[in-house]
């Protein structure tokens, strides 16, 4: 596969072209460091850098909890994983091609994920002795012969840098800041990458401040400079465009793409979007990019605790609004009250779940899947409500928009769960033109002024109720969490009525199945297993169905959207295969589900490290079963 | 709303709404309501344009009373959830009843942050210093030593005064009343709702279930008198059967004096509702029974900025300076690439 071409988009092109191109159709590239190392930085410029150039990129970013753990502790490693492909893909990547280790603890805590014969980049201005102490090692690695079994390339990075920088007038500290953008250059040569998306972004960046700004220009030359022109690395590498359908495209990150699926929504339904949001990882940047866009009236509330930010979302809904509120596991719990009294109004609404590892506080900056049985009972009573799973980075738009869709037509809060590692995982998104976003209809009754009574609780065909908001005459109602009566909509402890109320709000979110596409498979329509998967693992289960299917065609794979409830051929399709496995990021809770549903017995992989599944544990447990 | 048809005149009847009142016979919320009735078709404001938002206990059942717009929703949230409301539709007049349960127990964050941001709401708490709908606990109102049925050998928790807390959060409207006040409360609650900006009224109400009495100082023919101070802006702090007493500073602190012998209206301490600093409105709110008068009427009056004025300019300068939201704009703005 190896050919040999000559860069033509690096600085210096001649240059670049004394040393051989090795062509790829994929790379995984992780950078590791201090978390003040500006690590997510340099993977998010690789990302977008990569998708630029017209790869396919999927990224995984992993960072402590910690804000600032103490220096060189491997507590407080910061790590962004970037996949780009001439292929499609749909994961980070199992295994890291190239590692660039920052420092001793980052070496530590990353190595194990370093391909055998991988590039390993190591700043070795940092393992110093007390640096190599806090990472647990005795003897220094990079001289000791252990990491023989690696391409490694060492560099001075932090006195280069500081070289570099020298007479722009900057602190030490300054400079030392600059040397990730040292460890991007000479990233961007290996992989022969442009160095200009880059540029921008500092010019933007870094404009007002110009001795930063150059800092940074010559930092990111060095570090290219210096692939090219020292003998350490004798090749570089290059990975070609990857097919993806004709458009134009960006990289989104699940956050971003789910933010715009909402104000998409709002435009879509005539709604104004209001957002009631108390700081949580890993939902805060929801919060953070729709506060940005208010000239779409968009109004973000950050409430005084998340009680609140459920309870303004309800009064909203009650004005008309679009009221949505987001957070994660711990913030869901508190929610759950006001969740139930929106269930109880049947008041249409969203209530966002960026699940991260539980319980309690639990892993905060990591990803798990567990609060699907939260999101299904965590309420008191009866209290039924749609819950729609996002599966990736770019189909948060999208159910965005259908959550919306759902609860303006059943009159019903809709929850949606997304994960920390699609909330912050990117992916390109063929950016849609919006005139083909399907409208979302929304009736409000009109006003009246005949003096009939107006009934809140009267029915339409999907047995909901109408959405009267206050301003409109003659329609003036009181709504509320007691149980209320059938058509009127009064206080009502009738056992009749309560009985008929509980059924109908469970009827009206079954109904919901008639609304939704059939469930669809990839692969055969029967045969020996149907991998059955969720949420944010569809990339790795995607990817691990490929590759057994290659050998063994009597594989398939069905990815749920709709947890509640499911389509209605779910069980049918179930049971046209000898098995079905169910691999979660939790004990078994779609599992369970399922069990109860359809009464089968399904083979169950689950994983609770706080990490995406790899496509590797997936393939070996599906070729386990068969 | 058109400006060539005036207006339908309403009556308090009008704001009736079909339901049946199930508050226990003598309670002095009947009282509020009927004054809530009263002066709301004073205001002008439609019906259909007015929201009340409660919580739970006795008092919050007020929504289903009234024939306007309401969510009885639930313990101590009322406060945010009208604060979404009103951000959602700053045309709506936006009440909110609660109770000293819900507003200072369960609901005491909700409280304090509406009150600091200062929507433009009016939230009525009926103060009775008991939890009545669960049948007889004390509150957080209740006095030290109070017995009730959680506490039978007497509270040991000393109570949270409504006002001060509310003087605390920066309120910009402070007012008590009392529920058989009916003149007073009714101007009260008409201050109230002409405030811009969070109007927090206080109001004793009589649980003559749970707590028969609880305000007899206060109302009682014999004893108001020297235990109640009727507040007016720009006036002396006089009381006491024919204004016979005042209220004098003594260096930090209110002393009661005698008029006469000596003492004129000058030497008083004169009420000003307009003050900049809360502190007056503070020492007013700390004079308890029976060592003071206690104040009713207007405490604090002040205009400052509101959250859902500023949110509301913040939008229309956003739409000023970038245009009217534009999808096609959203998703195309950064870095972008075309595949052919
Ligand atoms: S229990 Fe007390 S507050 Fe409640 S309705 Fe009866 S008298 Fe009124």
């Amino acid at each position: 596969m190896a050919t040999s071409t000559s860069s033509d988009s690096g600085p210096e092109s001649e240059a670049a072209s004394r040393k051989p191109v090795v062509e790829l159709d994929s790379a995984t590239v992780r950078f590791c460091g201090d978390s003040g190392d500006g690590m997510q930085l340099a993977g998010s410029q690789l990302t977008s850098t990569s998708a630029l150039v017209g790869n396919d990129v999927a990224t995984f970013p992993d960072f402590p909890a910690e804000i600032r753990a103490p220096r060189g502790t491997k507590a407080g490693v910061s790590g962004f994983q970037v996949h780009f492909a001439s292929t499609d893909i749909f994961t980070p990547g199992d295994q890291v091609d190239a590692l660039v280790a920052m420092n001793p603890a980052a070496l530590a805590t990353n190595l194990g994920d370093l391909v055998p014969g991988g590039v390993l980049v190591v700043n070795t201005d940092s393992f110093d002795e007390k640096d190599l102490k806090k990472a647990g090692y005795d003897r220094n690695p990079v001289e000791d012969g252990s990491l023989d079994g690696y391409k490694m390339f060492t560099a001075e990075m932090t006195k280069l840098t500081r070289k570099a920088v020298d007479g722009l007038g900057l602190s030490v500290k300054e400079a030392d800041r600059c040397k990730n953008f040292f460890a991007m250059g000479l990233v961007f040569w290996l992989y022969d990458r442009p160095l200009d998306p880059t540029q921008r972004y500092i010019d933007a960046k870094f404009g007002k401040r110009p001795a930063v700004a150059e800092a940074n220009h010559r930092a990111l030359k060095a570090g290219y400079h210096y692939g090219e022109t020292t003998e350490a690395l004798p090749s570089q590498y290059m990975v070609p465009k990857a097919r993806l359908e004709p458009g134009t495209y960006r990289n989104v990150m699940g956050n971003t793409a789910l933010a715009w699926g909402l104000i998409a929504a709002a435009k879509l339904s005539g709604c104004e979007l209001f957002y009631g949001s108390y700081p949580i990882t890993p939902a805060s940047d929801i919060l953070h990019e729709l506060s940005k866009h208010k000239n779409f009236g968009v109004r973000t509330f950050q409430a005084e605790d998340e009680i609140a930010a459920v309870s303004s979302a309800i009064g909203a809904s009650f004005a008309g609004a679009m009221g949505v509120t987001a957070s994660s596991g711990p913030g869901i719990a508190l929610k759950g009250e006001a969740i139930g009294l929106a269930v109880m109004t049947e008041l249409p609404m969203l209530i966002i779940n960026v699940q991260r590892g539980g319980p309690s506080t639990g892993l905060p900056t990591k990803t798990e899947q567990a609060d699907l049985m939260q999101a299904i009972f965590g309420r008191n009573g009866e209290c039924p409500l749609p819950i729609l799973a996002a599966s990736s980075p770019a189909d948060c738009f999208d159910v965005a928009q259908e959550a919306w869709r759902i609860a303006v037509k059943f009159m019903v809060p809709v929850f949606v769960l997304t994960d920390g590692y699609i909330a912050n995982g990117s992916e390109p998104w063929r950016v849609p033109d919006p005139q083909s976003l399907a409208k979302i209809e929304v009736r409000h009754p009109q006003a009246r002024d005949n003096g009939e009574p107006f009934l809140p609780y009267e029915r339409d065909d999907n047995f909901s109720r109408p959405w009267a908001i206050p301003g409109t005459p003659g329609l003036m109602h009181r709504i509320g969490g007691l149980e209320k009566q059938n058509g009127t909509g009064n206080v009502s402890y009738d056992p009749d009525n309560h009985q008929q109320m509980v059924e109908l709000r469970q009827q009206k979110v079954s109904n919901v199945a008639n609304d939704i596409p059939l469930q669809e498979v990839e692969g055969p329509s029967s045969g020996k297993l149907l991998v059955l998967s969720w949420g944010g693992t569809y990339g790795a289960c995607r990817t691990a169905v490929q590759t057994v299917q290659k050998t063994n065609p009597s594989v398939a794979h069905a990815h749920l959207r709709y947890m509640n409830p499911f389509p209605r051929n779910l069980g049918e399709l179930l049971k046209a295969y000898e098995r079905v496995l169910i691999p979660e990021l939790n004990m078994g809770q779609l599992d369970l589900l399922i069990r109860a549903k359809y009464l089968i017995e399904p083979e169950r992989l689950n994983k609770v490290r706080g990490k995406p599944f790899t496509v590797g544990e997936l393939v070996h447990k599906i070729e386990q079963i068969l | 709303m058109s400006t060539e048809t005036p207006l339908p005149v309403l009556t308090a009847a009008d704001f009736a709404s079909d339901q049946e009142v199930r508050w226990c016979p003598g309670c002095g919320d009947y009282s509020i309501l009927a004054q809530m009735k009263k002066i709301l078709p004073t205001l002008g404001i439609p019906r259909e344009q007015t929201v009340f938002i409660s919580g739970i206990g006795c008092s919050s059942r007020f929504p289903y009373y009234m024939n306007a717009y309401g969510i009885h929703s639930i313990h101590g949230r009322a406060p945010a959830v009208a604060t979404g409301l009103k951000v959602a539709n700053p045309e709506l007049f936006v009440w909110v009843i609660t109770g000293d349960g819900d507003a200072l127990s369960i609901g005491g964050n909700h409280l304090i942050h509406a009150i600091r941001r200062n929507l433009d709401i009016n939230i009525v708490l009926f103060n009775n210093q008991i939890y009545g709908l669960t049948k007889g606990q004390y509150s957080p109102t209740s006095p030290l030593g109070k017995v009730t049925k959680s506490t039978p050998m007497g509270a040991v928790d000393n109570p949270i005064h409504p006002l001060s807390v509310a003087i605390g959060c920066e309120a910009t409207f402070v007012a008590r009343s009392i529920d058989v006040n009916i003149k007073h409360l009714g101007m009260v609650l008409s201050r109230a709702a002409e405030h811009r900006g969070t109007a927090f009224v206080e109001v004793y109400q009589n649980c003559n279930v749970f707590n028969d009495g609880a305000f007899e100082y206060a109302t009682n023919r014999e004893t108001k008198a020297d235990s109640i101070l009727e507040l007016e802006h720009g006036k002396p702090l006089i009381f006491g059967k024919n204004g016979s007493k005042g209220i004098r500073l003594n260096g930090m602190n209110p002393e009661v004096v005698e008029l006469g012998k000596g003492i004129t209206e000058d030497d008083l301490l004169f009420h000003d509702e307009k003050a900049t600093e809360p502190s007056l409105a503070y020492l007013l709110s700390r004079m308890r029974h029976p060592e003071f008068p206690e104040p009713i009427g207007i405490f604090r009056a002040v205009d400052r900025p509101r959250y859902d004025d500023q949110l509301d300019q913040q939008i229309a300068e956003a739409r000023q300076r970038r245009g009217e939201g534009d999808l096609q704009k959203l998703f195309a703005a950064g870095e972008t690439w075309t595949v052919e």
